[in-house]
């Protein structure tokens, strides 16, 4: 008997290791973000960090103004948005409302799949087809570009956008789209005026996870935006928040260093407020439900 | 119904076809390009061999032994933990503000770009505890990224085991975790199998979370021990670092061939297990 409590107790207090692990993970990041990025802020000096416009981390006098990275990484956001936000948008009531049993079956599969393509992929993909293509479209002398950028983002974000928005839009009770189509209301109308309205936390929840998937995307952008510290444009080369780490971290040193981590730290806060707002949205969804 | 009205209603469904093709077609051409541009290029040589100068060969086969440690290594100690983590939710915590807490942290670390796990798994494990990159501090890395889709997944399988069960074995006499281990766990396996096959697939496609962690090597090291601490690049970082830095572009396309199989066999898979689960 005595042996029996013992494991049990044994039991209990390594499941709540567990259980812990996932908070001490996230003070962990957060500490170790603050802690190696602040120093290089204090020394730059916010307003000359987040503000200057020229970055220039290995010229003889260094600049440190992130405000290039986070633009491009705005810029990016936005456009990727613009683009993916009607296409998924139009796909989730698609697959929610009207398509067939079997049909919503391949679509989801495809959607399913998009979702599973890794990074990289897309990034080699965009290189290959999409930069030629821009460059050629429009006579530039170099394809790698802002626009390029938004292009693969826009397909990346898809996914996120579709399947959360789909679970929104499945979720609408049956009986306000009858009273609608009762009331002499098209299809069409019926989605577009009752059952969207009715999901809009949970389809704004998505489109805040696809921003969040944008703003942290890596790889993919490290291979199509040309990587360069400009103020973004359409079709100039540009630096993403998450590139600008991943690009200078195998050579850099010292305050420039420091400065990496400083992004990340400046790309982390981003994300946390993204999270924040997502986790509202979801919550202020399931309570509409009831 | 007048014109106008009924112009807007064809727009629109023209408009959402519209979409929906757009986005299957997406798919299909992606795949499509992807194997006829790499497909060509996978040769016995390409799987079997080590980049060399010497021997002239140009070979991934570093780098699959590689992707298949990472795989193993993060595996080990993502799972228990996150089997763990969860079966402490549902079964085991009774402080709700505690629950939520823990659900929150989750959520926010499934939010956490891959780079950022990049960059402090670079801090932490590789210089912080001096273990160099390799395949540990790239798994224990990759252990953290991955650990909410196994707690969520658990979680949900956790959650459809009926009340009735447990009460059935707690009132023959069962303890607590007795309960657990023979008669709540068996009922989730297919769900925890589902969770850590997309996870397999998460860990397959990872490269920026692992360019710093663990490397970008591609020496062939067959001893397990030695790869924990010697800089070893997955199939995912060395198709960005033969496209980028080395401007192989059709070995990147043979690499992302592959890759994709793989993400259509891991989906396949899932799917599959799902099924068995509903039935169950």
């Amino acid at each position: 008997m005595k042996v029996r409590d013992t494991i049990e107790k044994f039991m209990n207090g390594l499941f709540f290791v567990c259980g812990m692990v996932s908070i001490a993970m996230v003070v962990l990041i957060t500490a170790y973000m603050v802690i190696s990025g602040l120093p290089a802020i204090i020394e730059i000096g916010p307003i000359d960090f987040l503000f200057g416009t020229e970055w220039a981390s290995t010229a003889a006098d260094p600049k440190y103004g992130i405000l290039p990275f986070i633009l491009a990484s705005v810029y990016g956001t936005l456009g990727a948005c613009l683009i993916g936000v009607p296409v998924g948008l139009m796909t989730a009531i698609f697959l929610s409302k009207i398509a067939g049993k079997k049909t919503a079956g391949v679509v989801r599969t495809a959607v399913e799949l998009l979702s599973g393509i890794p990074s990289v992929v897309y990034g080699l993909v965009g290189a290959i087809i999409l930069v030629p293509l821009i460059m050629n479209t429009f006579s530039l002398k170099n394809g790698t570009c802002l626009l390029a950028a938004i292009l693969v983002l826009a397909v990346m974000i898809l996914p996120s956008i579709i399947s959360v928005s789909e679970t929104a839009l499945s979720a609408v009770p049956p009986e306000y789209e009858e009273g609608s189509l009762a009331l002499g209301a098209t299809e069409m109308e019926t989605y577009f005026k009752v059952s969207l309205p009715a999901a809009k936390s949970g389809v704004a929840a998505g489109i805040v996870l696809g921003i969040g998937r944008a703003v942290g995307e890596a790889m993919a952008v490290m291979m199509v935006a040309g990587n360069v510290a400009n103020m973004p444009s359409l079709f100039t080369s540009v630096t993403f928040l998450t590139t600008a780490i991943a690009k200078e971290m195998s050579y850099s040193g010292g305050l420039q260093r420091q400065a990496l981590y400083s992004i990340g730290l400046i790309l982390f806060l981003f994300i946390m407020i993204i999270n924040t707002i997502m986790g509202r949205l979801l919550k202020k969804g399931d309570g509409d439900k009831k | 119904m007048n014109s106008s009205r009924k112009a807007w209603n064809n727009a629109v469904k023209f408009i959402i076809w519209f979409c929906v093709v757009v986005t299957v077609a997406l798919l299909i051409g992606l795949i499509g390009y992807i194997l006829i541009r790499g497909v060509p290029y996978i040769t016995v040589e390409l799987l079997t061999t080590q980049r060399s100068a010497i021997n002239g060969t140009i070979g991934i086969l570093p780098n699959i032994i590689n992707t298949i440690y990472l795989i193993l290594t993060t595996m080990v100690v993502a799972l228990p933990i996150g089997i763990g983590g969860a079966i402490y939710l549902t079964e085991y915590a009774k402080n709700r503000k505690l629950v939520s807490v823990i659900e929150f942290a989750t959520e926010s670390l499934a939010g956490i770009p891959s780079i950022i796990y990049g960059l402090v798994g670079m801090m932490v494990f590789v210089q912080g505890m001096s273990m160099g990159s390799g395949i540990l501090a790239g798994s224990l890395t990759l252990a953290i990224m991955i650990l909410p889709n196994i707690l969520r997944t658990t979680q949900e399988a956790l959650k459809t085991v009926p009340q009735s069960y447990r009460e059935g074995a707690v009132g023959l006499g069962a303890t607590k975790w007795h309960t657990i281990w023979t008669i709540v766990l068996p009922c989730t396996m297919d769900g925890v199998v589902g969770g850590a096959i997309l996870s397999v697939g998460k860990i397959v496609g990872e490269s920026a979370a692992l360019l710093y962690t663990a490397g970008t090597g591609y020496k062939l090291v067959t001893n397990y021990i030695q790869a924990l601490g010697t800089s070893s690049g997955s199939l995912s970082v060395m198709l960005y670092v033969y496209y980028q830095e080395y401007g192989e572009v059709d070995l990147a396309f043979a690499i992302a061939a592959i890759l994709m199989v793989i993400v259509l066999i891991i989906n396949f898979l899932a799917k599959f297990v799902k099924k068995k689960l509903k039935k169950g």
